[in-house]
C-alpha cells in the first residue's frame, strides 16, 4: 500500500443558504487506497464527496469556504477547468442512472463529447472499461440494446464502466450499492476493492459493514463534523470518540 | 362490506365505460358525417384543379396547398422557437417569480381567442412590418398562436428528464450545452413532438387568425412566393356556406374541403406519431 497523498481537504465549510452543511473538514486522502465516509443520513457525507469533482457547482445558494487540493491544486482556484477536473475525478451514483440510450452508446458518451469519434477506438475502450467493470461477459452480444433493460445491479455496474471509460484517476462512490440486492452488492464490492490498484476511491456508504469490508481508512461525519478518521480498523474496534463508538457499535444512527 | 366495495368497483368501470362510449360515439360520428359526405365530391380534378363556375365546380387545389404552406409556416417559426424558450426556462433562467410569471403569462396566451390573434397579426405583420397579406404574415400568426402550446409541452417534456441523468452527464465531463443537445433533448423528444401534434391541428383549422392576415377569396393560381396571399381550407369553408349563389353544389364542396382538412391532420399527426414511437421504442 502506497502512502502518497492525493487529496487533501483543508478547513472546508460548506452552505446550503444558512445550513451549515460541513463545519471544518480537514482531511488527507491516499492514492490507490478505499476510504469510506458513513454516518447518519443528513450527516454531510455526501455533499463532501460531491465536493471533490465540484458537482455541487449545480446547486443554487451554495456557499463554500476552504480549500480541496487535488495533488497540490486547489480545485476551487479560478483558472481549473471543471470539465477537465470532472474527467479526473469520475463518480458512481446512489441509483444507478444509466442515459436512455443503448449500453454501446451510453459507454460511448463521455469518449464522444471528448471528440472521440473512431468507432475501432470506442468499441476497444468500451470493450476493456465493460470488462474491469467484470459486464462484459454479460452484456457483450446485446450492446445495442437499451441500457435500461438491465437489471439494476447491471445497471450500476454499466454505470461504473461508463465512468471508467473515460480513465478517470479518482472515482467518487455515493452509496453505490443503496438500491441493489446483495448479490449485486457483493458483486460492487468486489469491483471496488479491485479498482483500488488503479485508483484512488471515496466510498459514502450507510451501510456500516461494508465500509469494514472494503476500505482502509473510514471516516465518519455527525451533523455536518468530521467527528473521526483514521483507519478503518481502529474506528470500528477502538474509537477514540464516545459518538464513533456510539455509532458503530449501533446504538443510534 | 366486502361485496359492497366489489359492487362500487364494477360501477366505477361502468361508469368510465359510459364515459368512453361517450367520447368515441362523438368523434366517430363527426369524422363517419364529414367522410360520407366529403367523399363524394371527391375526384381527382377536386385535389388538383382550381376552382370553377363560382366555386361550383372544379378543384380545390390552391386552398390544399395554401392550408400546407401556412401550417409548414407556423411550425417551422414556432417550434425551434418555442423549444428554445422551454430550454432556456428549465435549463437556464433562474427558478424565481419571474420565471413563474413567465409561465403564467404563457399560459394566459394558450387561452386568447384566436381572432384577437387575427388582429394582432393584421396590425404587426400586414400594417407594421409590411409583409401585407400574405403566406408570411399568416404563418406568424399562426405561429404565434400555437407557440404557448409548444412551449408548455416543451417545458413539461424537458423538466421531467430526471435530475440524476443530468448529473450523469456532468460527472463524465460534460458542458451544459453537451448535455442538453446530447442527453436531455433526446429524452425530452417523445414529449416535444406530442406538443408539435396538437399544434399542427390547431393550426390547420384555425381562420380567424389567417382571415385578414393571409387567405384571399379565390385565387386561379398556386402562391410562388411566401408574399403571395393563398386559399385555405378552413377559410374555403367558410366562404362556401356563407357566400354565393348554389349553395347545393357549394355545400357538397365544403364537405369535401373538410374531409380533405380531416386527412390532412390525420397524415401529418401519423408522421410525428411514428417518429415519437420509434424513439420511444429505441430506448424503453
Amino acid at each position: 500500500m502506497s502512502d502518497e497523498l492525493r487529496i487533501k481537504v483543508e478547513n472546508v465549510n460548506f452552505f446550503y443558504g444558512l445550513k451549515h452543511a460541513l463545519i471544518n473538514v480537514n482531511m488527507d486522502i491516499y492514492k490507490n487506497m478505499v476510504t469510506a465516509m458513513i454516518g447518519p443520513s443528513g450527516c454531510g457525507k455526501s455533499t463532501f464527496i460531491r465536493l471533490i469533482n465540484r458537482m455541487n457547482d449545480l446547486v443554487l445558494h451554495a456557499t463554500l469556504k476552504g480549500k480541496v487540493l487535488l495533488d497540490g491544486k486547489n480545485i476551487f482556484d479560478p483558472d481549473v477547468d471543471v470539465v477537465e477536473l470532472r474527467r479526473k475525478v469520475g463518480m458512481v451514483f446512489q441509483k444507478p442512472n444509466p442515459f436512455p440510450k443503448s449500453i454501446f452508446e451510453n459507454m460511448c458518451y463521455g469518449l464522444q463529447i471528448k471528440g472521440i469519434t473512431d468507432k475501432r477506438i470506442l468499441y476497444e475502450k468500451t470493450e476493456n472499461a465493460l470488462k474491469k467493470a467484470a459486464l462484459w461477459d454479460e452484456v457483450k452480444d446485446r450492446l445495442n440494446e437499451s441500457a435500461l433493460r438491465l437489471s439494476g445491479g447491471q445497471q450500476q455496474r454499466l454505470c461504473i464502466a461508463r465512468c471508467l471509460v473515460v480513465e478517470p484517476e479518482v472515482i467518487l462512490f455515493d452509496e453505490p450499492c443503496a438500491s441493489l440486492d446483495p448479490i449485486s452488492t457483493r458483486k460492487i464490492e468486489d469491483l471496488i476493492v479491485d479498482l483500488k490498484k488503479d485508483y484512488t476511491i471515496l466510498v459514502v456508504t450507510h451501510n456500516m459493514q461494508q465500509a469494514a469490508r472494503i476500505s482502509s481508512k473510514t471516516a465518519f461525519f455527525l451533523l455536518g463534523e468530521l467527528i473521526e478518521f483514521g483507519n478503518t480498523e481502529e474506528i470500528f474496534t477502538n474509537p477514540k470518540d464516545k459518538r464513533t463508538e456510539d455509532y458503530v457499535t449501533g446504538r443510534f444512527g | 362490506m366486502k361485496a359492497n366495495s366489489e359492487n362500487s368497483q364494477k360501477l366505477g368501470f361502468l361508469l368510465l365505460f359510459v364515459c368512453i362510449i361517450i367520447a368515441l360515439l362523438a368523434l366517430g360520428s363527426i369524422i363517419y358525417f364529414i367522410a360520407s359526405n366529403g367523399i363524394k365530391a371527391f375526384s381527382w380534378t377536386f385535389f388538383t384543379d382550381i376552382p370553377r363556375k363560382s366555386m361550383t365546380a372544379g378543384g380545390v387545389g390552391p386552398a390544399i396547398v395554401g392550408t400546407l404552406y401556412l401550417v409548414l409556416g407556423s411550425v417551422l417559426f414556432s417550434l425551434p422557437l418555442g423549444v428554445i424558450t422551454a430550454i432556456y426556462l428549465c435549463e437556464y433562467s433562474p427558478k424565481n417569480f419571474t420565471l413563474n410569471l413567465i409561465r403564467m403569462s404563457i399560459n394566459n396566451l394558450a387561452g386568447v381567442p384566436s381572432v384577437v390573434f387575427g388582429l394582432f397579426g393584421l396590425a404587426v405583420f400586414v400594417k407594421l412590418f409590411g409583409f401585407h397579406v400574405s403566406i408570411l404574415s399568416g404563418s406568424l400568426t399562426l405561429g404565434i398562436l400555437i407557440l404557448p402550446g409548444i412551449i408548455s409541452a416543451s417545458y413539461e417534456a424537458i423538466i421531467a428528464v430526471p435530475q440524476s441523468t443530468r448529473e450523469a452527464s456532468y460527472a463524465l465531463g460534460a458542458t451544459q450545452i453537451q448535455t442538453i443537445k446530447k442527453v436531455v433533448l433526446p429524452a425530452a423528444l417523445p414529449g416535444i413532438l406530442t406538443g408539435m401534434i396538437l399544434a399542427v391541428g390547431r393550426a390547420a383549422g384555425e381562420t380567424a387568425p389567417i382571415m385578414f392576415t393571409a387567405v384571399t377569396f379565390y385565387s386561379r393560381s398556386y402562391p410562388s412566393s411566401v408574399m403571395n396571399e393563398v386559399m385555405a381550407l378552413p377559410y374555403h369553408i367558410y366562404v362556401l356556406m356563407t357566400e354565393g349563389t348554389h349553395p347545393e353544389e357549394q355545400k357538397l364542396i365544403a364537405y369535401g374541403c373538410a374531409f380533405i382538412l380531416l386527412i390532412l391532420v390525420l397524415a401529418v399527426s401519423s408522421i410525428a406519431i411514428y417518429l415519437r414511437e420509434k424513439q420511444r421504442r429505441k430506448y424503453v
